[in-house]
């Protein structure tokens, strides 16, 4: 099988972060890694390849800097890679990333495309719907698991309220991974030092210029939300003031 | 990150007391390949995952569950980046080693026994060893599945080695050396496989041997009751009648000094780094603590006198990191001159690498006092609970007080360090009597305005004030006892002391200076205020040295002109440290664990 991986570089879980001048992202200055359903997403391609051989090519989109998340995939085991490299990425939406992203794979033929179920910045958990429908592929979200059938694969999503689904697919065909579902590998060092010597593709802006257009979801401004402390007592008999404060829970802080 | 320069020039060492460098000359953790962070990205994921989970156990001296990691830290290679790629390693730079060292060291009970493996337990034979033993015992230490030790001190001769009682003697048939004694306090003793002992032969020539434990005739005492790093092994090794194979003596007859010093000396830049990896830890707990704990209504991380301490921490282990990181790229440009392939790779190697002894005593001595400090200070932040076992403090105090006793006592590291610089001076290798001399002529001609400019320049000015300052000394010193300077110890250890803080100071402001030019003046606030408050704590030290040495060389008229030299090298305008320290707490305590940004 010959899997694509899309990988994100994002800030690092604990990094304090700071506005930009604009205040419409944050300031670059921060530390960064792989945004971490997008591991598991490796993680689960390389199993299936040492299961049923085949390739396991990475793409990112971004700065220089993004090509560390390449290098620690090719470190781990992936074979090639491709670098969309430019600072203008880093402010695409997600319909633009996956356009670029299928202009930059189109002279290629995956067998499966896995993304990780969204990014820990943005969020937004769209760029691997919109490549499959880019593509014409079907897709599925929130994957668990993953089982190569005759005719294609079985895959188990994540539903809600501890449910899950089956779902039978055709090849090719676009997932998007749910965190924590296989124990990630280390990068050894043979594997990091190796990695220096594989294939990484750079593609300019330019070369997928014509594929893009205006993003359709613009962040107009961001802030820091202002920390309040507010307290209240609700006075009245013991089961009056559960009642209340469930229905404080529920309705005001929406925590229940 | 990729796009700083690396220093590739080399650079004598010792040479720091005398040259000025420029930002560029000097390895910083900016520096890092993308392979370095990678690695240092490895090793902290290893150290969270597999070793912090386990450390109930191994401080119990469960220490299947430490065979265990160390066959694993093998298997991701993180054991064998300083072993030749021909013997099973990786054969990397030693800046992978010091970044490895860096981020394993989260739990020093397992740190030091992953050490002791790494360093003093393999590196004899990388070094002398013979190309079979090489072959027989390398590739199994690379892979964490033997266990290496190094068995040099005895019950009567700690600091001095070389006055070892075992003995060795020739087998009649010729084969075999018969090692007879007993040595004291070695680290992994309770389960490694291969010992570097050594042993006097015929009670005069002092060699050095490798011994397997099954080999007849060793046998492992009881494990001694520590003060710290009690998930770490130390037994006595005791050699009855025990029989070594000839093949296995190691390097020349007579010749384990040479062992012993440059294996000691290529271990301490790696013990450094440990110091640094561990007060990382010890700042992130009190951080954490000083945030939650309350006291008249505030949080404790709210007072001007804890905040101090957070911020003395921080600028231990940035300086740390400045220390350590310049001394290995230093190494490294070096090494990178010596021809793997010549047959002489092992031996060139060695000496590019006691090249640089001063600046490996001096991150050792620097590094073990520092977290020494950094845990201290943590005792005193949880106070109460920082004394009772259920908090981190306790066993962070205890396990940070070994530092300064092995690889080498720090009082013997500090003689080391001034020893070195002085036969160096002698022998006309560094020239620190023509540059003594050109400062006496200096001084005696009246105060001298030599304006820098540039980012840091009034910081630069400060490092060549340290620097004439410990010039200064030491030529008091050495005019007055000339070679007999060696009998002074205090004289010696005070000169040291300025060495120390003098490399330290011009560590950290080349480091800012260079991310200053990398990132420019703003995004630079911690690293200038970090670089601010160590020269004030330096500077004092430097200038109390240095009155030390003078008022007990001089007296009278004499005494009274030197202290005005003395006052004159050492004036500056003080900076705020008040100020600064608030500023570098309250970063500290905002990402609620060290940083530069
Ligand atoms: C936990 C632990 C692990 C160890 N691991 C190992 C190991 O793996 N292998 C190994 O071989 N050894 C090991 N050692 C031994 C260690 O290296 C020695 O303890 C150390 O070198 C000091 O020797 P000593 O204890 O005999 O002290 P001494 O040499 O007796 O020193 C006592 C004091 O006198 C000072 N002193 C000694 N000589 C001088 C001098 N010339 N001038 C000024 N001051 C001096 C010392 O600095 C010290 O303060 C370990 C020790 C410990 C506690």
């Amino acid at each position: 099988m010959k899997i694509l991986v899309c990988m994100k570089q994002v800030p690092q879980k604990d990094a304090p972060l700071k506005l930009n001048e604009t205040a419409t992202w944050i300031r670059e200055d921060v530390s960064y890694e792989v945004n971490e359903p997008d591991a598991y997403a490796l993680e689960e391609a390389l199993r299936q390849k040492e299961k049923h051989g085949g390739e396991v090519v990475v793409i990112t989109s971004g700065p220089a800097r993004a090509q560390q998340v390449l290098r620690e995939a090719l470190a781990k085991g992936a074979d090639r890679a491709i670098h969309l490299e430019d600072n203008a990425f880093v402010g695409l939406d997600a319909f633009n990333t996956a356009r670029a992203f299928a202009a930059a794979i189109k002279d290629e033929q995956f067998d499966l495309i896995f993304t990780g179920l969204q990014s820990d910045d943005y969020g937004y958990a769209q760029v691997g719907v919109i490549l499959a429908e880019l593509l014409g592929w079907p897709h599925a979200t929130i994957i668990m698991q993953i089982e190569k059938t005759d005719a294609g694969i079985k895959v188990k999503r994540e539903l809600e309220a501890g449910f899950f689904q089956f779902v039978d697919m055709p090849l090719p065909a676009v997932l998007t991974i749910q965190s924590g579902i296989n124990k990630l590998r280390y990068a050894t060092l043979i594997g990091i030092k190796n990695a220096k010597n594989k294939p990484l593709r750079k593609v300019a802006l330019a070369d997928v210029q014509s594929a893009i257009g205006n993003n359709l979801q613009m962040i107009e401004k961001l802030y820091i939300p202002q920390k309040t402390k507010n307290t209240e007592f609700i006075e009245g008999p013991p089961a009056e003031v559960a009642k209340k404060l469930v229905e404080k829970l529920r309705n005001e802080l929406r925590v229940l | 990150m990729a796009t700083t320069a690396i220093p590739t020039t080399k650079i004598s060492g010792g040479s720091f007391l005398l040259d000025d460098r420029r930002p560029e000359e000097v390895f910083t953790p900016e520096d890092f390949s993308e392979q370095h962070q990678l690695i240092g990205q490895t090793a902290e994921e290893f150290a969270v995952n597999e070793i912090l989970p386990n450390v109930e156990k191994i401080e119990h001296k469960d220490f299947s569950v430490t065979r265990d990691l160390l066959k694993k830290a093998g298997e991701l290679g993180l054991s064998g980046v300083e072993i030749p790629e021909a013997y099973g390693g990786l054969e990397m730079d030693k800046v992978t080693a010091a970044v490895i060292a860096d981020h394993i060291a989260k739990y020093a009970g397992f740190a030091t026994t992953w050490g002791g493996h790494t360093g003093i337990g393999t590196l004899p034979i990388v070094y002398f060893g013979t190309e079979g033993q090489k072959k027989k015992y390398l590739p199994r230490l690379a892979a964490g599945e033997i266990v290496g030790a190094y068995a040099l001190s005895e019950a009567s001769s700690g600091s001095d080695a070389m006055n070892c009682r075992t003995k060795a003697t020739l087998s009649s048939d010729g084969k075999y050396y018969i090692l007879n004694g007993e040595k004291m306090w070695i680290t992994n003793a309770g389960f490694a496989d291969l010992f570097t002992v050594f042993a006097k032969i015929d009670g005069e020539k002092f060699s050095a041997f490798l011994v397997e434990k099954g080999f007849p005739g060793i046998s492992i005492g009881a494990e001694e009751h520590k003060m710290g790093i009690r998930g770490s092994s130390t037994c006595p090794v005791i050699l009855n009648d025990c029989k070594v194979p000839v093949e296995n003596l190691l390097g020349e007859i007579g010749k384990g000094h040479v062992i012993a010093f440059n294996i000691l000396n290529v271990g301490r830049f790696k013990l450094g780094a440990m110091c640094v990896g561990g007060a990382r830890v010890a700042i992130e707990h009190s951080i954490a603590y000083a945030k939650q704990r309350k006291a008249f209504n505030k949080v404790i991380a709210d007072f001007g006198l804890v905040r101090e301490k957070i911020a003395n921490m921080a600028v231990g282990i940035y300086t740390g990191e400045s220390l350590v990181y310049r001394t290995v790229g230093m190494m490294d440009a070096a090494l990178n001159e010596v021809d793997k392939s010549s047959p002489d790779a092992a031996k060139e190697t060695r000496k590019a690498i006691e090249e640089y002894a001063v600046e490996c005593s001096i991150i050792k001595v620097w590094g073990s006092e520092m977290i020494d400090y950094v845990a201290d200070e943590m005792v005193q932040i949880y106070a109460g609970y920082g004394f009772v076992e259920e908090y981190p403090a306790e066993r962070t105090y205890r396990d940070a007080r070994i530092n300064r006793i092995f690889e080498g006592t720090n009082e013997i590291n500090r003689l080391i360090i001034t020893g070195f610089l002085l036969k160096r001076a002698m022998s006309g290798q560094l020239p620190l009597m023509p540059a003594i001399k050109k400062l006496m002529d200096e001084v005696l001609s009246g105060p001298s305005s030599d304006e820098l400019d540039g980012p840091l320049a009034e910081e630069s000015k400060l490092v060549g004030q340290a620097k004439k300052l410990g010039l200064f000394a030491a030529g008091a010193a050495t005019q007055k006892y000339m070679q007999a300077i060696q009998d002074q110890q205090e004289i010696m250890g005070a000169i040291a002391d300025m060495t120390i803080e003098t490399y330290a100071m011009e560590s950290v402001v080349l480091r800012t200076q260079k991310i200053i030019q990398a990132k420019g003046e703003n995004a630079a606030a911690l690293p200038l205020a970090m670089t601010r408050v160590y020269l004030s704590q330096a500077m004092g030290k430097i200038e109390a040295a240095a009155k030390k040495v003078i008022a007990a060389v001089a007296d009278g008229d004499m005494l009274r002109t030197q202290l005005a030299i003395l006052r004159r090298l050492a004036k500056y305008e003080p900076f705020n440290v008040i100020e600064l320290r608030q500023q570098i707490a309250q970063k500290m305590i905002e990402r609620g664990k060290y940083g530069i940004a």
